[in-house]
């Protein structure tokens, strides 16, 4: 039985709003309804977003998201270059989660390949892609607080997420945009000190989760604010295609890692919180255990890496693939031309097209890579999680107050680069 | 150095793969696809696919408007005609594909049918994705919206609309997602000009 949309399971554009405004002579209270813009530069927007509103006194009547100020045809790029050289432009669509983008993108065109990843290599993505996680879930958790007006949080959240760019500088050379995933693996051996550095932050992180939640869970301000607010029921997140935590806190018992496992995530122990509540608490809630989840995935991972010798490959054994190190490079001639034909013409990838998601922090993350045979993709389409769960705004906010589209927005924890792509 | 492009690796069966007919033992999971191993090596046309996936819950609903079907590193693609995309989507709906995961386009110009239109959609009950893809003539770019299915289609199907130009009948609101409103042409189709004046 295919379930009917409901007339109001109609997303409206802007001209809706606008015109709705318009035709209605009166509010139900008896007023004259107004349409407010909001955005494109609101701070609370985390990025450029902007809104139109009708309103009725301060109550949301509806509502529609205006997107595309970041469009920069990453999409279109993709086509002009070759296939590892798209990986930087994995970071720069979900800057938050570089190594996530970094990951789906990678996993997409070795499964176009065939390739195997050393397990080594699997270890550490997996490691490094947790510690994304706890990244982005602060940057949220501190923007979000901030713009409900509980400030402390967000230099807590910053505090722990400049350790975690310390780590991902000394791994990759870059604090954000990270490009550390090649095709085939990894591009570089981690540095001295880089377990000792994971070690020390996991060792610390769980505490301070809990200084976070002393300074929000039970803080009477933050449960007025966001309890019982823009409700999501589970019908409607399935409906407006939204996944990731939003989803877990409607009472959606899925997640990639565990039920679609990719990178050896199936050899891991951890729980996938769920609450059922679907508001912006709830949201709150599943985020915060995620980041104790996630901990625990890194422990085990780091255990793992820390199990395998340093002389295990970061690579796959694909040497028209991979580029070869420095030292064989200027050693040999074989890996001088191998090194110079992929430079210089890329490799072929054998015609077809997948579909690869991942769980990024926010949701599913999928990469459909289709190949016609050459050494550049033919098409890259990135299935971005904040895009459809942007739809779903208007569901959550209608009815509420016009201070609640701030914790709704801040609680959905979009980042429109990967909206505009 | 150059001329020749670098030989393809082998590809290879994957970890899930195993010989047609062999059986595995029993395995954890609800999955149905496990009790019958998956087929290894691309299989191309709707014969040859359904007769290797007669379990599957996706050939099972959308056999009857197949018209082609493709295996393919363990994924399976079903081509529907442009007319019953509406009926498929229901019938996969029904079939426990309840989620609409992606739609996007792919230009195959200057070939004919030129679009693509590829929907992604999954069952989060048996863990299991399908493709379904539509191809469309340049002469008639249009096609019917799946909003009433599901309306997390709305914004693709408006990218698709804005990047493609692909026209979908029905949709509530089809403007411009991305580009600017009074934009001209279409920029993901392969004759858009990525470099000069126009």
């Amino acid at each position: 039985m295919a379930p009917v949309a409901a007339p109001d399971m109609i997303i409206p554009g802007i001209e809706d709003v606008v015109a709705d405004s318009q035709r209605r002579d009166t509010s139900p209270t008896g007023q004259h309804p107004m349409v407010l813009n909001m955005g494109p530069q609101h701070p609370s927007t985390h990025g450029v977003l902007r809104l139109v509103l009708e309103i009725d006194g301060e109550a949301i009547v509806s509502l529609a998201p205006d997107i595309g100020y970041l469009h920069t045809g990453i999409e279109k790029t993709c086509e002009a270059k070759f296939y590892q050289q798209v990986v930087p432009l994995t970071d720069r669509i979900d800057y938050l989660c570089p190594m996530t983008n970094n990951l789906a993108y990678c996993l997409a065109v070795e499964k176009l390949l065939a390739l195997e990843i050393p397990e080594r290599a699997q270890v550490l993505r997996v490691l490094l892609n947790e510690l994304t996680r706890i990244q982005s879930h602060l940057v949220w958790l501190g923007t979000h607080a901030m713009d409900i007006g509980a400030l402390t949080v967000f230099l807590y959240c910053f505090r722990e997420r400049e350790e975690l760019l310390r780590i991902f500088e000394a791994v990759s050379g870059q604090r954000m945009m990270t490009s550390y995933f090649r095709i085939g693996g990894v591009s570089l051996e981690p540095p001295l000190g880089f377990a000792d550095a994971v070690q020390k932050f996991l060792n610390s992180f769980p505490e301070k989760i809990d200084q976070y939640e002393n300074l929000l869970t039970g803080n009477p301000i933050w449960i007025g604010r966001i309890k019982n607010v823009g409700f999501l029921s589970a019908e409607d997140a399935i409906a407006l295609g939204v996944t990731g935590p939003p989803a877990r806190a409607s009472g959606i018992d899925w997640d990639l890692r565990r039920d679609m496992p990719y990178s050896g995530y199936e050899n891991y122990e951890f729980n996938v919180p769920v609450s059922t509540d679907g508001d912006v608490w709830a949201r709150y809630i599943v985020r915060v255990q995620e980041m104790r989840e996630s901990v625990k995935i890194c422990q085990q991972a780091l255990d793992r890496y820390l199990s395998f010798p340093t002389s295990a490959r970061l690579v796959a054994d694909a040497p028209k693939i991979i580029l070869p190190n420095r030292e064989q490079m200027k050693t040999q001639m074989e890996s001088l031309i191998h090194h110079f034909k992929i430079v210089t013409e890329g490799f072929a990838v054998p015609a077809g097209e997948v579909y690869l998601a991942v769980e990024s922090p926010r949701g599913e993350m999928g990469y459909y890579v289709v190949s016609d045979g050459t050494a550049k993709p033919y098409r890259v389409h990135m299935r971005n999680p904040s895009f459809a769960t942007l739809q779903a705004l208007e569901k959550m906010c209608k009815g509420r107050l016009l201070a609640d589209v701030v914790a709704v927005i801040g609680s959905i924890d979009i980042v429109l680069g990967e909206i505009d792509r | 150095v150059g001329g020749t492009p670098n030989p393809l690796p082998v590809p290879n069966p994957g970890p899930t793969a195993q010989a047609p007919g062999a059986h595995s033992g029993p395995e954890p999971g609800p999955d149905p696809l496990r009790e019958r191993p998956n087929p290894t090596g691309p299989l191309f046309g709707k014969e040859d696919v359904f007769a290797a996936l007669p379990e599957n819950s996706a050939v099972k609903a959308l056999a009857p408007l197949a018209i082609d079907a493709k295996w393919d590193r363990q994924e399976l693609t079903i081509t529907v005609a442009k007319d019953s995309i509406v009926a498929a989507c229901e019938a996969s709906n029904s079939a426990g594909f309840t989620f609409f995961e992606d739609l996007t386009a792919v230009d195959w110009y200057p070939q004919e049918p030129r679009i693509q239109l590829s929907y992604h959609l999954l069952s989060m009950s048996l863990k299991q994705r399908v493709r379904v893809t539509v191809r469309l003539d340049s002469a008639d770019l249009s096609i019917s919206t799946i909003t009433p299915v599901w309306p997390a289609a709305n914004f693709y199907e408006r990218e698709v609309f804005d990047l493609f130009g692909v026209n979908f009948l029905g949709h509530p609101r089809l403007t411009r997602i991305m580009m600017p409103d009074n934009w001209d042409g279409h920029p993901l189709r392969k004759d858009y000009p990525v470099e000069g004046y126009r």
